[in-house]
């Protein structure tokens, strides 16, 4: 296989052809060789990102009308919830993340895929994997640790499915064409090697017989705070790292920040796991050490903040042009705030009002949607039109799901941080909220804000997957010009 | 053949690193703790249970409770858990050494539930009862007001009474009662969860937790609901 990934893309490159052609024509056999797998991965996450909006409004629901398709135990609250958790993360986040990865891989290493089949078998088996883990968990047959409720059947078939991924990337990288190591490529490459061997040591290890008592729960923490670290946020920030300057056509401002941002961030956010126990039946230190290593974070999340920002400087004007940079933008200061409300709401102060409440579920959503999701919805809009050879149908269908998926996530995430840290409060005032019907009754108002919330997201999420299908059928506008929000003026770099 | 790059040692290590610190060294140090056992007074905590109270915690697991209650109580500096009568004492990972599953859970919609079992209510001596949580789990508005803990309906079933009434069948009142002859008992599964549920108690003093606090009188029916 080697020989057959390492083959030059350029054969093509006849005497009279400008060194721009050959460029282009290079940038097009890569793109044309990881058509069918990247289109693959994309189509399937989109499907069920349809599914995960449709059980997550369900569930929303369920909580302030609770008899809402109460009488099956399939549908109960406590199943739909881990499906809902699990479709988003497994079936959309991480393949709309691995799709974007292969891409931008295949653009950096700068080598023609010759063995598309991997990624599309792994891409079967991932789907698979994830539609045996959901019926599982419908059906009560799951693990109670989050985002490892899928059983053994489904965790293997997902392994089996990244393992490939892994293995495939690793060989790009070892395969790429000399020169310069960018900087997203470290991430990617990070994230090829992490994901299969953080996914693999946990489920082999949580309900294993020969791990006892709360021992699973120290190890399932550390690997849901590893997925959020070492996949959704590697990627993200190098689809950011990578989107920015190809559109706005600058380098990043600079890129001993940016090495800095990686290493210290993949270092410290290893050790967070069990800023998820704070005060829980484990040894004091454990969740000192992980609060402190949060703390550290402060440092990426100020050398990746300025350094985007920076790059950016001269050319935020292009937030009111391209999809791409507005959905990445979005995506970065939902980072720098989902970092900093994560860092505040875990200090072993605030720790008793926010433990165990829906601020949790608020800063989870500000990491995995705000950010990670909003960055692969931009990096769709740029990646699509390069694979299927059109460009995108609508401006205003753009425009639409923006305001959608940006108002509708950022007004739940509002309203969880806030109903979170009320229901905190209430929790520890026994004296004046004795019942917990009482607790109920102050964060109600907010729950049923949340399933309103939903609506401009089930818009924003119908309206993308139509116009992507569309995008599937070749409907879209002819090739050349990208569908932009408005026109960018004469001089201006053009993505 | 390329040399691997820094990149590859540097991956390595960065996992490695968290790997040890947060999977490895809790095993090591948590994963060989034994009960306490006091051989005089012929005291041994905890207690491995099996039978009906293993099979209602894979009914506890299968249902999902877990998206709603914990069962872990922090102790005095980490929130007011105690003063709202969750438990007497903090607990600590000796309290889970046989639990298979470990149920810590992750959220609070509902009261923690980690003493449920050893739980009173000085005001209304039938809460808790057995007889309570089959209630309760039938249709949580008749125990609790403003609940929106879902019903488990479909954890009971509608008997011609034969003979004798089941003891434990629902004392359900107006119209949720069952037709004449007719009665809604608990399945299997009911009665297994609910066995688990009456069994919970993290109560036995346990050095490493510090000393057991009086429950405070004010808050006696902090628990569940009303």
């Amino acid at each position: 296989m080697p020989e057959s990934l390492t083959a030059p893309a350029t054969t093509v490159g006849a005497p009279d052809l400008t060194a721009a052609e050959v460029e282009w024509i290079d940038r097009a056999l890569i793109d044309e060789s990881v058509r069918t797998p990247v289109m693959f991965f994309f189509t399937t996450a989109q499907t069920w990102l349809l599914a995960a909006t449709v059980i997550g409004f369900i569930c929303s629901i369920k909580l302030h009308w609770p008899t809402f398709l109460g009488d099956w135990s399939f549908l109960t609250y406590g199943r739909l919830w881990p499906a809902f958790t699990n479709i988003f993360v497994y079936g959309w986040a991480l393949p709309a993340g691995i799709g974007t990865s292969i891409w931008i891989t295949a653009r950096l290493t700068r080598v023609v895929l010759r063995a598309p089949w991997i990624p599309i078998i792994s891409g079967i088996f991932w789907n698979i994997g994830v539609t045996v883990g959901v019926i599982a968990v419908l059906a009560g047959n799951m693990q109670p640790y989050q985002l490892l409720e899928f059983p053994r059947q489904a965790s293997v078939l997902l392994f089996i499915a990244y393992a490939l991924i892994g293995v495939w990337g690793v060989i790009m990288f070892h395969n790429r064409r000399p020169g310069h190591i960018y900087i997203s490529l470290w991430y990617l490459v990070g994230a090829f090697f992490w994901f299969p061997w953080l996914y693999a040591s946990a489920n082999l290890m949580v309900g294993s017989p020969h791990l006892h008592g709360v021992v699973n729960n120290a190890v399932a923490a550390w690997y849901a705070q590893g997925l959020l670290g070492y996949f959704f946020a590697s990627v993200g920030l190098g689809t950011i790292y990578y989107l920015i300057p190809k559109v706005i056509g600058k380098p990043i401002h600079s890129y001993n920040l940016a090495l800095l941002g990686f290493w210290s961030f993949e270092i410290f956010w290893g050790l967070t796991g069990m800023v998820r126990f704070t005060g829980g039946p484990f040894p004091v230190w454990y969740s000192s050490l992980s609060i402190a290593a949060l703390i550290l974070l402060l440092i990426p999340v100020g050398t990746v903040g300025v350094n985007i920002l920076m790059t950016m400087r001269d050319d935020t004007h292009m937030v009111y042009h391209s999809p791409a940079i507005r959905f990445t933008m979005y995506g970065t200061v939902a980072w720098l705030v989902g970092m900093v409300i994560t860092i505040l709401g875990s200090v072993r102060e605030m720790a008793p009002y926010t433990e165990f409440t829906n601020f949790q579920i608020g800063s989870f959503q500000l990491l995995v949607y705000a950010f990670f999701t909003m960055v692969m919805f931009g990096a769709m809009y740029y990646i699509v039109p390069r694979l299927v050879g059109c460009e995108w149908l609508s401006a205003s269908f753009i425009r639409l799901h923006f305001w959608g998926a940006g108002y509708g996530i950022g007004f739940m995430i509002l309203l969880l941080i806030i109903s979170g840290l009320v229901q905190g409060s209430c929790w520890n005032a026994p004296a004046d909220f004795k019942h917990p019907t009482e607790v109920l009754d102050e964060i109600m108002p907010y729950l049923i804000g949340r399933s309103l919330a939903w609506i401009p997201l089930i818009i924003a999420h119908f309206l993308f997957f139509i116009h992507f299908i569309a995008m599937l059928l070749r409907l879209g506008q002819p090739s050349g010009e990208p569908t932009l929000f408005a026109p960018i003026p004469e001089g201006e770099h053009k993505p | 053949m390329k040399p691997p790059p820094r990149i590859f040692s540097g991956i390595l290590a960065v996992f490695a690193l968290s790997f040890v610190v947060l999977a490895v060294v809790p095993a090591l140090q948590l994963g060989g703790l034994q009960p306490f056992v006091d051989e005089d007074a012929g005291d041994i905590y905890p207690i491995d249970v099996s039978g009906v109270q293993a099979q209602g915690r894979a009914v506890y697991v299968s249902q999902g409770c877990v998206a709603c209650h914990t069962e872990q109580v922090r102790g005095a500096s980490d929130g007011a858990d105690l003063d709202r009568g969750w438990g007497v004492r903090r607990t600590v990972a000796r309290d889970y050494i046989y639990e298979r599953p470990v149920l810590l859970g992750y959220m609070r919609l509902g009261p923690d539930l980690a003493n449920i079992g050893s739980r009173k209510d000085p005001d209304d001596p039938d809460k808790y009862t057995p007889a309570w949580h089959y209630l309760h789990l039938y249709n949580p508005h008749l125990t609790s007001p403003g609940s929106i803990m879902p019903s488990y309906k479909f954890l009971f079933e509608d008997r011609k009474i034969a003979g004798q009434p089941d003891p434990d069948a629902l004392d359900l009142p107006g119209d949720l009662a069952p037709a004449p002859g007719h009665q809604i008992v608990p399945t299997t599964e009911a009665r297994d969860l609910v066995a688990y549920l009456t069994s919970l108690d993290h109560s036995h003093p346990l050095k490493e937790a510090g000393p057991n606090i009086q429950p405070p009188k004010t808050t006696g029916t902090g628990g569940a609901a009303k």
